[in-house]
């Protein structure tokens, strides 16, 4: 392999690409767009609820309930209803996911000391937010039950009683808990792979389109020199890429990044390589460039944002599919930027997913070389 | 045809490709010496490109060998990329690219230093006379020029064997005829060319042709040795009483076929049975007047379409009934 060779090979690449402004416009603004998509609109923080409440007691006991629903950020009380009916027609508006009813006896039971019984209505149309919107009235709730039993506890003994366990929650690494600090680094990987897959894709594609892959394999130039130069050039746009995501990410939204930076834009390029790679490998063995294309994104894209935790969360898949996840690069650098970003973590806790990102690298860039090499023999 | 085995350049022995189950190259024996023009000549999926992209390594050969330049094609690839340029069928240009940025890309690929790139480059658009269009992007050549700047890109490590393939395909006349001459140009150089075309006009500028059908080589031998074995099966003959003479020529014993050719009649038939002069005597035994005989000048098309069915007959056997010469 010489030098010579693939920079031959990577200066051709570059000239192609600037002699292309639309799809060098493309690969710069398709980050930009995907950030301000995901930035602002994929929200997975639930807070301020919209709840209604039906208040059929009337009581100070149903008030200091209805109170507390109040006073929390996590809930809104956008009205109260004086017929149970409306609830259906709000929730059927989606004015409100979140019904309170309180039954006449409330108070009445509550004072006599039985068993008083409340109704919470979801809306479980989405079931994501109606459990997390459950989960915050049960705490509530159950706080409220709590506070009164130590109260009445005190009236009985006379005592001042402490709760036996004193829960102090504190958050690390993203204390606010906004989901952004933790989607922002993972778009990261989704942008490099999209950028890597579909540019890489076409690459090869074309010249065996447009009939100068023969051309090429009769000169002296390898399937190593003409893979690794097709690749450092696309290279390039992709570092440019993970720059402009970097700078948006924390100058724009504000995440944090407290790790090194320049170790997230090295973890970046071995990243890149590995996409790239498949990006090419693919176009090894697919001579259309409809076709690369396609296999490019389903191959690269849905994996990346479905099976690398960058939403959805590993733990809760199926086994069989937890075992696929092993195989998407992406996994990895999700854990590495994460760990970048928000834990500030050194590369000695990041080994295991390096490691296999070279060896992904490595795999992905042998195989590409060999496929182009079965082709023309 | 006593030539010292030095001055082979290409030598294919028994030379074997197949594609699953058809076979595009069959048995394929060929000499090539230096400083000869030879073309490859036959209809479409002869297997001339099979050929040619197995003379350059681009293919392997599922049985035999092939020496090019004295080196063993598979084993010495590399230097065979050295001594070889080719010109593949759609060529090796990128049209976003310019004139001057497609021979610089391929001139780096064989490792030419910068200085003697832009030397040799220069030689070369001068040669083609493409040095005024340096800087054009190449989707704005013409078809005859995009040709031409395939070939400087295939010459610009001074190969000592040019392949082309089906160079002049879809170019206008008169930018084949400008082709053709830069190749006799080259040839002047010493360069050995073997070309592959499906065009008879342009076979005639090989010094040596070989007819491929179907996989194989049929016939190896300058237009010029076609034509002579081929003269004595046909001839034409002249007279004003056309539709009668043709009548008698069909009864007359060896004759193949009778064919209406502008004024005369061509007649191909077999000269084991009979002869011009037969044929003549016959037509005036039957009364026909002003007889007039001549051979046939048989184009490269006649030769070789009577090559291709005496191939075809000798693969059916001697089946009986045949038309022979034509």
């Amino acid at each position: 392999m010489t030098w010579r060779r693939t920079w031959a090979m990577a200066r051709k690449e570059f000239l192609h690409i600037r002699r292309d402004p639309r799809s060098l416009l493309l690969a710069l603004a398709v980050p930009i767009v995907l950030l301000l998509l995901f930035g602002y609109a994929l929200r997975l923080d639930v807070d301020r609820i919209p709840m209604l409440v039906f208040d059929a007691d009337g009581s100070p006991q149903s008030r200091n309930l209805i109170a507390r629903f109040a006073g929390s950020r996590f809930f809104d009380v956008v009205g109260m209803v004086e017929d149970p009916a409306r609830i259906r027609r709000e929730m059927d508006r989606q004015r409100c996911l979140l019904a309170l009813v309180i039954p006449p006896d409330y108070s009445r039971r509550w004072l006599r000391g039985e068993r008083a019984s409340i109704q919470l209505i979801l809306d479980g149309s989405d079931s994501n937010t109606a459990s997390i919107a459950l989960g915050y009235a049960e705490a509530l709730l159950r706080e409220h039950v709590g506070s009164w039993q130590m109260s009445v506890l005190r009236r009985a003994t006379g005592v001042m009683v402490n709760p036996p366990v004193d829960v102090r929650v504190r958050v690390w690494y993203n204390s606010e808990l906004r989901s952004r600090n933790y989607i922002v680094p993972g778009l990261i990987a989704i942008i490099l792979m999209i950028i890597a897959a579909l540019l890489a894709s076409l690459t090869l594609a074309r010249e065996w389109e447009m009939g100068t892959m023969e051309q090429l394999l009769s000169t002296p130039v390898r399937p190593s020199e003409i893979v690794l130069g097709k690749m450092l050039a696309f290279f390039a746009i992709g570092l440019l890429d993970m720059l402009i995501a970097l700078l948006v990410g924390v100058v724009f939204f504000r995440v944090p990044l407290r790790g090194d930076p320049l170790l997230v834009l090295l973890m970046g390029g071995l990243f890149l390589f590995g996409a790239l790679g498949w990006g090419v490998l693919i176009s090894a063995l697919v001579r259309s460039q409809v076709l690369a294309y396609q296999l490019g994104v389903l191959t690269s894209f849905l994996p990346a944002f479905l099976l690398s935790g960058f939403i959805f969360a590993i733990e809760n898949m199926p086994p069989v599919v937890q075992a696929v996840t092993y195989l998407v690069p992406a996994r990895y650098f999700i854990v590495i930027l994460r760990g970048l970003f928000l834990k500030g973590v050194g590369v000695e806790l990041l080994v295991g997913e390096v490691a296999f990102l070279i060896a992904y690298a490595a795999v992905v860039f042998g195989l590409a070389t060999r496929c182009l090499q079965r082709r023309l023999a | 045809m006593a030539a010292s085995s030095s001055d082979i350049v290409v030598r294919a022995r028994g030379v074997t490709r197949r594609f699953g189950e058809i076979v595009a190259v069959e048995g394929l024996d060929l000499d090539v010496r230096r400083g000869e023009v030879f073309g490859l000549v036959g209809p479409d999926g002869a297997g001339k490109t099979t050929t040619l992209r197995m003379l350059c390594g681009l293919l392997e050969p599922d049985e035999g060998e092939i020496e090019v330049a004295g080196c063993d094609v598979r084993r010495q690839r590399e230097r065979v990329r050295e001594d070889l340029g080719y010109m593949a069928q759609r060529g090796g240009i990128y049209d976003d690219l310019t004139v001057e940025e497609n021979v610089r890309f391929y001139a780096d690929l064989y490792g030419i230093p910068a200085r003697a790139r832009e030397e040799r480059m220069s030689d070369l658009l001068r040669l083609t006379r493409l040095e005024p269009f340096r800087r054009r992007r190449a989707h704005q050549l013409s078809g005859g020029m995009r040709q031409k700047l395939a070939l400087v890109c295939a010459l610009v490590h001074r190969p000592q064997i040019l392949l082309l393939d089906e160079p002049t395909t879809g170019i206008d006349p008169i930018s084949r005829q400008d082709f053709w001459a830069l190749v006799a140009e080259l040839r002047k150089g010493g360069m050995t060319i073997i070309f592959a075309t499906a065009y008879l006009d342009e076979a005639e500028r090989a010094t040596r042709l070989g007819l491929m059908y179907r996989g194989r080589l049929l016939r190896c031998a300058s237009a010029d040795v076609l034509r002579r074995g081929f003269s004595g099966q046909g001839c034409e003959v002249l007279t004003p009483e056309r539709a009668r003479a043709r009548g008698v020529l069909r009864q007359t014993a060896g004759v193949v076929e009778v064919e209406p050719f502008g004024a005369a009649l061509r007649v191909f038939f077999d000269p084991a049975l009979t002869s011009p002069e037969v044929l003549r005597r016959a037509l005036e035994a039957e009364g026909i007047p002003e007889v007039t005989v001549r051979p046939l000048a048989p184009s490269l098309e006649d030769v070789f379409i009577a090559l291709i069915r005496q191939h075809e007959r000798a693969d059916r056997g001697k089946g009986g009934g045949d038309r022979v010469g034509h």
